[in-house]
């Protein structure tokens, strides 16, 4: 109570801009969340049961699931691999790799799905090999995971490179020399030091891999129940004039997104000890 | 520990048992856009008469989207068994860039192998406020004209074809006329989508434009979906017929062992049974008494074909190449 007695009043102008921004956020973020869901339940609850439960829907949860699925497993062993690399050592070409590694945030999604089917794809570099040993890639379910992978590939390492910096490698030099081997000391040692922002890294890594569409568009040829993902059966189902079955696959996408945000501000409120040099720094990756 | 380790090992055998297995025969059907409603209704049903004919369960399986987008997909390795598109160039490419299919594909079916066909029609909002009856009051100042990109869409490649034969009809082959003509038309339209349903549900959804140009069948579906009391439809004095090719990806069908059915799914869609499937979803189509049957439907109007004005290779190069006659007029766009 008395704390609160310390606190400045508000001027008026600050007043008038802590409202311009909520008011900016609700307009910009809020409705248009509120209104997927009042779309998806307008019919009500059995529509919205009948259009979920549709063959076509579930087969393209399944995949959506399977892909994130996938690339949250080989992205999260790849990332911390590859940033306790680019953390512990100094060496040529680590700029580069670093930059490497982040090009799937700046180049448009699009563009790199056209890129796979330049090198996968039938007319590409190893198209007519594939063909004959009758492996399918483009336009099944590897293409699309491939391409997932490629998506979400910098989220894990751009959450966990900075925590790995700051906390430098003390404790695992003293491990060694205690004669504690590798495994111990990544189980026992690394992985707890980084694991806050490890599991930042997978939140996004999985909110993104449900959500992204430009480049699985490219690689999905959007067979129904089959190479079609949500976002993709989200579009098909709005160019069907079905529009609430549209909103309703699109509130499972929304759900992903607010669970995320929810695990994410549980474990901000609960961990005191995070650095604030990841939370920037899972702020920027959010953004992009 | 143990337990969450099993749960996890269940569910990833689950996601990954389900990923279809099934020994059943299966067509892949890699068809165009606006065609959902229509190959929703074919595929079960010739699945239906092959498992009579024959005794054989089959599945067709769909993928639709701009007719382009997807003759390049199937080009690239989407395997389709069957292609039904909307434009005989998007056919073309199988043959020319994918060697998929012979030089010869127009003959293997009747009427060019092409079952169906429609026409480029008008939508026009109840009571058509802007009096839009026919191609000369597109180009008016002030009137917002939607139809797909004709470089990525049939379905806008025939509305740019039948302005341009209108305008070449106006004006007497006066090309400097018709090109001015034709950039009036481009410059009344505020958005280009990719494909056919994209430009409709911008007219229809978003609200955009004044007149929506698409097929007959498009149109008349619109009209059914969302109630003759919101948007009037008609068919211009002047049109041009879109017949729309078949063909079975002989490459694909071979590597699948499905060529004979998909032959058979093909030769299907000339039956009565499926033309009653067709005319019922609004399209114009080869079998005498079903074009009977739905006669009052379908309004008589002058009709070019894509052959009266060149064939394909020729409009192709004149008007969609890169700056071709459409790109001249997009350059003038503002």
């Amino acid at each position: 109570m008395k704390r609160h007695d310390t606190t400045p009043t508000l001027g008026i102008s600050a007043r008038l801009l802590i409202g311009a921004g909520i008011a900016a956020s609700l307009f910009l973020i809020g409705i248009p969340l509120i209104t997927i869901f009042s779309a998806a339940f307008k019919e009500g609850w059995q529509v919205y049961w009948k259009n979920i439960s549709q063959p076509d829907t579930l087969a393209a949860i399944r995949l959506t699931v399977f892909a994130a699925l996938v690339s949250v497993l080989v992205n999260t062993v790849f990332g911390v691999i590859a940033a306790w690399l680019l953390a512990h050592f100094r060496f040529p070409g680590r700029k580069l790799l670093l930059s490497l590694i982040e090009l799937p945030l700046s180049m448009p999604s699009i563009v790199a799905g056209t890129a796979y089917l330049f090198i996968y794809g039938a007319q590409g570099w190893l198209g007519p090999w594939l063909m004959e040993h009758h492996l399918k890639i483009m336009f099944a379910v590897p293409g699309i995971i491939l391409i997932t992978v490629f998506v979400t590939c910098p989220f894990v390492i751009r959450e966990i490179l900075p925590v790995m910096e700051s906390q430098g490698q003390d404790e695992e030099d003293a491990a060694h020399t205690l004669g504690a081997n590798g495994w111990q000391i990544l189980l026992r040692i690394t992985l707890p030091k980084i694991r806050w922002g490890l599991f930042y890294g997978i939140m996004l890594c999985n909110a993104r891999a449900f959500g992204e569409f430009g480049a699985v568009s490219v690689v999905s040829g959007a067979i129904r129940g089959e190479t079609s993902t949500l976002t993709l059966q989200v579009d098909q189902l709005y160019h069907d004039y079905n529009s609430t079955g549209a909103f309703a696959s699109a509130t499972l996408l929304a759900l992903i997104t607010i669970v995320t945000l929810m695990i994410k501000l549980s474990i901000e409120h609960s961990s005191t000890a995070k650095s604030s040099d990841s939370i920037t720094s899972s702020s920027m990756a959010a953004e992009s | 520990m143990n337990k969450t380790y099993r749960y996890f090992a269940a569910g990833l055998l689950l996601l990954l048992g389900t990923s279809q297995l099934r020994a059943e025969t299966q067509l892949l059907n890699v068809s165009y856009d606006v065609a959902r409603e229509l190959y929703g209704q074919i595929d079960p049903a010739f699945a239906a008469y092959w498992k009579n004919k024959t005794g054989e369960s089959l599945t067709v399986k769909e993928s639709f989207g701009g007719s382009s987008k997807q003759a390049r997909a199937v080009v690239e390795g989407l395997e389709a068994d069957v292609v039904t598109l909307n434009q005989v160039s998007d056919v073309e490419l199988l043959h020319k860039q994918g060697g998929l299919i012979g030089a010869d594909w127009q003959k293997q079916f009747p009427y060019n192998s092409s079952p169906y066909y429609s026409v480029i029609g008008f939508v026009v909002r109840k009571g058509n406020p802007k009096g839009i009856k026919n191609w000369d009051d597109l180009v008016k100042p002030g009137v917002q004209v939607i139809f797909p990109n004709p470089k990525t869409s049939g379905n806008g490649r025939y509305t740019y074809l039948a302005a341009w034969a209108y305008a070449g009809k106006k004006f007497n082959g006066d090309q400097a006329k018709v090109q001015d003509f034709i950039n009036k038309l481009v410059a009344n339209v505020p958005v280009f989508d990719t494909g056919g349903r994209g430009a409709t549900t911008t007219f229809v959804e978003r609200q955009i434009g004044d007149v929506l140009i698409t097929f007959e069948a498009e149109t008349l579906g619109i009209q059914k979906q969302y109630g003759k009391d919101k948007f009037d439809v008609f068919v211009p004095g002047l049109t041009i017929a879109a017949e729309f090719p078949v063909a079975v990806v002989d490459k694909y069908a071979a590597a699948h062992k499905t060529a004979r059915q998909a032959k058979a799914f093909i030769e299907y869609l000339y039956s009565p049974e499926a033309q009653d499937i067709l005319a019922r979803n609004f399209y114009r189509v080869r079998d005498n008494n079903v074009a009977a049957k739905y006669a009052s439907q379908f309004p008589n109007a002058e009709t070019v074909t894509a052959e009266q004005l060149g064939g394909w290779e020729k409009i192709g190069k004149t008007h969609f190449s890169d700056g071709g006659t459409f790109d001249q007029a997009v350059s003038l766009k503002r």
